[in-house]
């Protein structure tokens, strides 16, 4: 236990003026949410189908994350995703949009992804290597149960070859009920 | 010249009895009693003359906390606190008055103490807790949180945690600091204490602060069923669509009336469209600015806790709570108290700080390979940041390869080159820990 008792032989000593030894080493400090992102980018262990780009490596906080599904409807595409880490991480999850337009159940034309970690299900204990991995299954395994895309979403419910071809269509860069998607094939 | 209630004006602003109330406790033992615990008047002057607390935060918890202390015969008080008075904190803020309403909250709040209470000597600071560097802090011995933000209990925590020199051959650390942190949502609160570096910190227990609620997007984009998904899907889906306010990316001011109006109107339109009712300009503004309701009642029994925790530390007249309280008076009155425990993989009150003798002229490849090589380290790849200036800088991280690319350049430079000095800390990650290692340089020539 504390004695803060003892203070008063302290403040003796220090003349009681109440300043301590030691100097000053503001600005130099890290704050939590960098130690803790240092270390989540650190043990990044991506998929062979992940990469990540930093456009400034002295900022962590701020980067994407390319997807090139090797199997699934997706395969053969290349997706970007941009991460934003605020002051508050890991309290509060990363916030990720999808920059690259694709015709996708969970994501909407404006790369809203629709992942439950990303919002309702986030933890402190999750890390950025569980969105990865939360990010490609969702183009492995779209879901139509919890649609953002709700006609992609009906589509895949309806006719699974169709929706594959549409899938298809678009990432060659063509139109689906008069959206254009650009290509974004490797 | 102060004059107190009895008409007698004098300097020290006692009067015979002032202090009997605390005379109960403090000069005599009792069974309670902590070991340490010395009874007699000197311990009532310890509480009077010698301690020094810091309060963040002059609102809800802010208020009762500084009315609680200087009553309690602590005189020496800084309250920091950076927002100013609105219409809205009257009901419960009682040291503000309605012409007060637009001043720092920290002025007003210390101003009404020091008038009302002979003897209390609080000194405010309108400001930001990140304005203050490690001399400031360390003139403390307990500093008091009435808080409702995380980034700023994170951060104060991290400020105490630094401040800590850890005890060699068995002494006990010093440099100690406790935070009392108290914290209100509605109906609900919790009153903790902490002795950082010896019982769970603040991010040891991230967990417990409740996360800001948040709808799956699915359900706000297509299947809404209460009010509040109408407001989010106004807030998250069309502003940034549709950008309402022109520029580059306006983002969303709580307190702009007219970004609140037209949310607010989006959301209407939305909860018509799905019959769902309750969509008001007062509870749009609420989600935007994710205020939950503050209770009086609950922050005055908070803040108690919180001022009784002060009052135990800093006198010994009985054992601190070990170490987290929560109350919730929603219905009936429920409240628990046990130990939080300390998280071995804490980032913060964990982190191993180690001091590294090393040439300035050295490479930064020489170091990586110190760091691999040395046998108290033994490490396989490890990644290396710091903080220049107060700008983070990646030195080198060998497995992301775009960054590894970006600063492979860095591993031929000197430290002296590359900015560094001694007391420069390295944050440095690698797969054989949990927990990053701060490395605190001392630069030889
Ligand atoms: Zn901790």
């Amino acid at each position: 236990m504390l004695n803060l008792f003892s203070l008063k032989n302290e403040q003796k000593e220090q003349g009681g003026d109440g300043s301590g030894s030691g100097g000053a080493t503001k600005g130099k400090k890290n704050s939590a949410a960098q130690l803790r992102i240092t270390k989540d980018i650190n043990e990044l262990e991506l998929p062979k189908t992940c990469r990540t780009e930093f456009p400034d490596p002295d900022d962590l906080l701020n980067f994407k994350l390319l997807i090139s599904p090797d199997e699934g409807f997706y395969r053969g595409g290349r997706f970007t995703f941009s991460f934003k880490i605020g002051p508050n991480y890991p309290h509060e999850p990363p916030k990720t949009k999808c920059l690259t337009k694709v015709y996708h159940p969970n994501i909407d034309l404006d790369g809203n992804v629709c992942l439950n970690i990303l919002r309702e299900d986030w933890k402190p204990v999750l890390t950025i290597n569980s969105i990865v991995y939360g990010l490609q299954y969702l183009f492995l395994e779209p879901n139509p149960e919890d649609p953002l895309n709700k006609e992609a979403a009906n589509e895949l419910q309806a006719n699974r070859r169709l929706f594959e071809q549409n899938v298809h269509r678009t990432m060659r860069g063509g139109s689906i009920n008069g959206v254009y998607f650009e290509r974004c094939l490797k | 010249m102060e004059v107190d209630s009895n008409g007698h004006g004098h300097t020290g602003g006692d009067w015979p009895n002032r202090w009997s109330h605390l005379s109960q406790v403090l000069t005599r033992k009792g069974p309670f009693s902590h070991p340490n615990f010395q009874a007699g008047p000197e311990t009532l002057s310890l509480v009077r003359d010698m301690v020094r607390l810091c309060i963040i935060g002059a609102g809800g918890l802010g208020c009762e906390l500084l009315k609680n202390l200087a009553y309690m015969g602590f005189r020496n008080m800084h309250v920091i606190d950076m927002d100013t008075i609105d219409v809205s904190n009257l009901n419960r803020q009682f040291l503000f008055r309605p012409n007060d309403v637009g001043k720092f909250k920290a002025e007003v709040a210390a101003d009404f103490i020091n008038r009302r209470i002979p003897g209390a000597n609080v000194k405010a600071h309108n400001g930001m807790i990140q304005d203050f560097d490690e001399d400031f802090y360390r003139q403390f011995h307990v500093i008091i949180c009435g808080l409702d933000s995380i980034v700023a209990r994170r951060w104060i925590n991290g400020m105490v945690l630094s401040l800590v020199t850890p005890g060699e051959d068995g002494q006990p650390p010093t440099g100690v600091i406790p935070i009392i942190d108290g914290g209100t949502e509605g109906f609900k609160g919790h009153a903790r204490v902490i002795l950082p570096g010896m019982t769970a910190c603040i991010e040891c227990t991230l967990d417990l602060y409740p996360p800001q609620v948040n709808f799956p997007l699915c359900t706000i984009a297509h299947t809404p069923r209460l009010p509040e998904h109408c407001i989010e899907y106004a807030r998250i889906l069309l502003w940034p669509k549709e950008n309402p306010f022109g520029g580059e990316e306006t983002s969303i001011d709580g307190d702009d009336p007219n970004h609140i109006s037209w949310i607010y109107e989006k959301a209407l339109e939305r909860a018509n469209h799905y019959h769902i009712t309750g969509v008001t300009h007062r509870l749009t503004q609420g989600v935007v600015k994710r205020i939950i309701p503050a209770v009086a009642s609950t922050n005055a029994v908070i803040a108690a806790v919180c001022a009784m925790e002060t009052f135990k530390l800093t006198t010994s007249c009985a054992d601190p709570l070990n170490n987290y309280m929560m109350f919730n008076d929603s219905e009936g009155i429920y409240s628990y108290a046990y130990e939080a425990e300390k998280n071995e993989k804490c980032l913060a009150c964990s982190r191993r700080t180690q001091t590294l003798n090393f040439g300035k002229t050295k490479k930064l490849q020489d170091l990586i390979e110190y760091l691999v090589n040395q046998a108290s380290f033994q490490m396989k790849n490890p990644g290396l940041t710091t903080n220049i200036e107060g700008k983070n800088k990646t030195l080198y991280m060998p497995n992301v390869a775009s960054i590894e690319a970006a600063t492979r350049h860095n591993l031929k430079k000197t430290l002296d080159e590359l900015g560094l000095t001694s007391g420069s800390e390295l944050v440095v990650a690698d797969s054989t820990s949990p927990r990053p290692l701060i490395v605190k340089l001392n630069l030889e020539d």
